[in-house]
């Protein structure tokens, strides 16, 4: 490995001769980067159109943009490319990977790229609020690109016709509830439209941690070596999400991440929560008035933030890592961090891609945009532990064995959380 | 087919140089197999006996790894799951690829496209199949529901509940691997000699009798090794879940090697996935051992 470094340094050094003896075909630096995508259309042409103005503007540099699945996939995929010996300069992963992969000392803090005054200036562009999963140990390791809050998307004319108004969504709890209600459509005994769906298979400890942060209750310390899943404000929290389903305001069963918005857009429930990064898809998608509005709130409103981080990798040589970085600053610009909200939905990362033309435009067009940024302001961080993986499966099925009716709410909740202490107790030094 | 052991009279007196070079032509193969089967084995033996985790130091706990294994809920239904699995795929994708094959070994019009429809889900890739799938059992937009609404009934959930989610994918499993064990099951028919069945017409009028007093007994072979085929895939075929249920509801349709999956690489956990790993080898070699058994006593009757 060092001996390919080695290798490496000699050739850059050898190429940066030639190029002083003005050999101008220079070989490029070429980097790696993996990336997910986890919610609906044809984003992998977005990305690329993205990575080519990149190499445009930096002639200099060869990257290859590599679609992994979802996040895990995508986490796993770069993971092993790592193992394999193979470079991976940077990627965007999980922003709750971030104790993970430090733990695994694969990944490296901004903090040792950005030495001028603009480079720090640039590391504090961001939203605070997507920050909080990407700080650790007072240095940044992540740094947003895809990121969103869950949102309520909302068929207008069910609304109507229920007999609601469209421009008045519910906002607590307890509207929730009883809107779903009067939304729920019979057809004979089987049910046509459904009140309310929120996902229970992909990300169900994303949605459950907007249910208890509805409740004021985080799910996590920041240090990401304690939780608090079965508090009585968590047990709350999943009792009333498993009782919308047993008030028969949404299906039995688990609603599966991939399909909802399908079912969304089919007219099949009156009221999905899911990702802002859904967004475009939605709007191009459903053939009715959609509205979008911030998730309801119960003692406060809010949701976790969630989506993606770049992260550089302890990987490749020296002048690809500087690369990579330079990637990184370019793709979270501004203007490219308002292109690629205009695409998705996502949010944009920083208050000056609000204030670039682009988005300016297309809010102004689509003003359903702005829920999820301004939603940051209530924002919270997204479950994010050591052993991530691990505890957030244990929370996973507590919620899904109390969603199908297996358990209740508190012995399933006790259990994860006894599990996940066990598990977090090395780490709480 | 009948294979007679051949013996080699034991020779009073083998040349050292016989021995060199039968030591010799072994060598490559004997290399490739310590390379990649004896040495990971090892190595997954070593890594069992240690305990590591993210971030902090690694440290030999001896058989802890296999202890935290039998008391773990997760593997432990994972391995009622997949015994549960193969009791009901094998026999089932066995048996359905047997009657296809029956049906159309047989000369008539538009047999050709039967055999290719009987042939495609085997084309089909697995992920690419399982998102069809994902899209037939969705409740209210699935195909699956929607035909069941439309006769009245009211679908479950297929993948999303509890009690439906691993036969939903048995499902899946035998309308993969059916199709596939069909090929082989048509290949032996057409290798039987049309003697043997000229004289069994002969013999026996009713075709149940010749099928269950020759046919199947002369397909015995292929049975078997179709049959062990179908075992293997059910420990191995996992790639569906990845699409379906990840494993979902609350673990009701994990399989081992899903399970092993998640620890490996989803919880970076490779200790633990080590001695999963070796119990799955000790799962896997009794089948192997008993195949050994079995084959002698078809083969040789």
């Amino acid at each position: 490995m060092s001996l390919q470094t080695r290798c490496l340094a000699l050739a850059l050094g050898a190429m940066s001769a030639l190029a002083t003896f003005g050999a101008a075909a220079a070989e490029p630096t070429r980097i790696t980067m993996y990336y997910p995508i986890s919610v609906g259309g044809p984003l992998t042409q977005v990305v690329d159109t993205l990575v080519g103005e990149f190499q445009q503007a930096n002639p200099d540099v060869k990257v290859e943009a590599i679609y992994a699945g979802n996040y895990d996939d995508a986490r796993t995929k770069a993971l092993a490319a790592l193992k394999a010996g193979t470079p991976v300069q940077t990627s965007v992963l999980f922003s709750i990977d971030l104790h993970e992969l430090k733990d695994l000392g694969v990944i490296r803090p901004f903090d040792d790229f950005a030495k001028t005054p603009e480079d720090r200036a640039w590391l504090k562009s961001f939203y605070p609020a997507l920050m909080e999963n990407g700080v650790a140990d007072g240095k940044t390791w992540g740094i947003p690109f895809q990121r969103s809050t869950i949102v309520m998307y909302y068929n207008k004319d069910a609304f109507r016709q229920a007999g609601l108004d469209p421009e008045k969504p519910p906002r607590t709890w307890a509207e929730l509830h009883a809107d779903a209600a009067k939304l729920v459509q019979k057809d004979g005994a089987t049910t046509s439209r459904w009140g309310v769906m929120i996902p229970s298979t992909g990300y169900a400890y994303w949605m459950f941690g907007a249910l208890t942060k509805q409740n004021g209750q985080p799910l996590m310390n920041p240090a990401g070596n304690k939780t608090f899943f079965n508090s009585p404000k968590s047990v709350e929290a999943l009792n009333y999400w498993a009782g919308l389903a047993q008030d028969g305001l949404s299906p039995k069963g688990l609603i599966e991440w991939g399909t909802l918005r399908q079912n969304f857009v089919e007219g099949k429930t009156a009221i999905m929560w899911h990702s802002t990064g859904n967004l475009t898809a939605v709007m191009k998608e459903a053939k009715f008035d959609v509205g979008v509005a911030p998730l309801p709130a119960h003692t406060e409103p809010g949701s976790p933030t969630g989506g993606g981080n770049f992260y550089l990798f302890k990987s490749g040589s020296e002048a690809e890592q500087q690369a990579a970085y330079r990637l990184v600053k370019f793709l979270t610009a501004p203007e490219r961090s308002a292109q690629w909200s205009v695409a998705t939905g996502y949010v944009g990362v920083s208050a000056a891609s609000y204030d670039t033309p682009a988005l300016k435009t297309y809010a102004a067009k689509v003003p359903q945009a702005l829920v999820a940024r301004d939603q940051l302001k209530v924002a919270t961080a997204e479950l994010a532990t050591h052993q991530a993986g691990r505890v957030r499966k244990l929370l996973d099925d507590a919620i899904q064995s109390v969603i199908t009716g297996q358990q209740a709410a508190l012995p399933a909740l006790d259990a994860a959380q006894a599990q996940a202490d066990r598990l977090l107790k090395p780490y709480q030094r | 087919m009948t294979v007679t052991p051949t013996r080699t009279p034991p020779s009073p007196r083998r040349p050292a140089g016989q021995a060199a070079l039968a030591w010799a032509l072994l060598a490559p193969a004997l290399l490739l197999l310590a390379g990649f089967t004896y040495g990971p084995t090892l190595a997954s033996l070593w890594q069992a006996l240690h305990t590591e985790a993210p971030g902090l130091p690694a440290a030999f706990t001896g058989a802890d790894q296999l202890r935290a294994l039998a008391e773990d809920p997760v593997f432990r239904q994972a391995l009622r799951n997949n015994a549960l699995y193969a009791a009901v795929t094998v026999p089932l994708s066995v048996g359905l690829a047997l009657a296809m094959a029956l049906w159309v070994q047989d000369r008539f019009a538009g047999r050709g496209l039967l055999r290719l429809a009987f042939f495609t889900p085997t084309v089909l890739p697995m992920v690419a199949a399982a998102n069809l799938w994902l899209i037939f059992y969705a409740p209210d937009i699935g195909l699956l529901n929607r035909a069941l609404a439309w006769a009245g009934l009211h679908g479950p959930n297929w993948l999303g509940d509890a009690g439906t989610a691993l036969w939903a994918l048995m499902a899946v499993t035998v309308w993969k691997e059916a199709g596939f064990f069909m090929v082989f099951y048509l290949a032996a028919l057409q290798s039987l000699s049309p003697e043997l069945m000229d004289a069994a017409r002969l013999e026996a009028p009713s075709a149940w009798t010749r099928l269950r007093r020759v046919t199947l007994p002369l397909l015995a072979p292929t049975t078997l090794f179709v049959g062990v085929n179908a075992l293997i895939n059910a420990v191995k075929l996992v790639d569906h879940l990845f699409v379906l249920t990840r494993g979902g509801p609350n673990n009701a349709s994990t399989l081992l090697l899903y399970y092993l999956y998640e620890i490996a690489f989803k919880f970076q956990d490779l200790n633990y996935a080590a001695a999963l790993t070796l119990v799955l080898l000790a799962l896997l070699g009794a089948v192997s051992a008993a195949q050994f058994w079995l084959a002698r006593r078809i083969h040789y009757r």
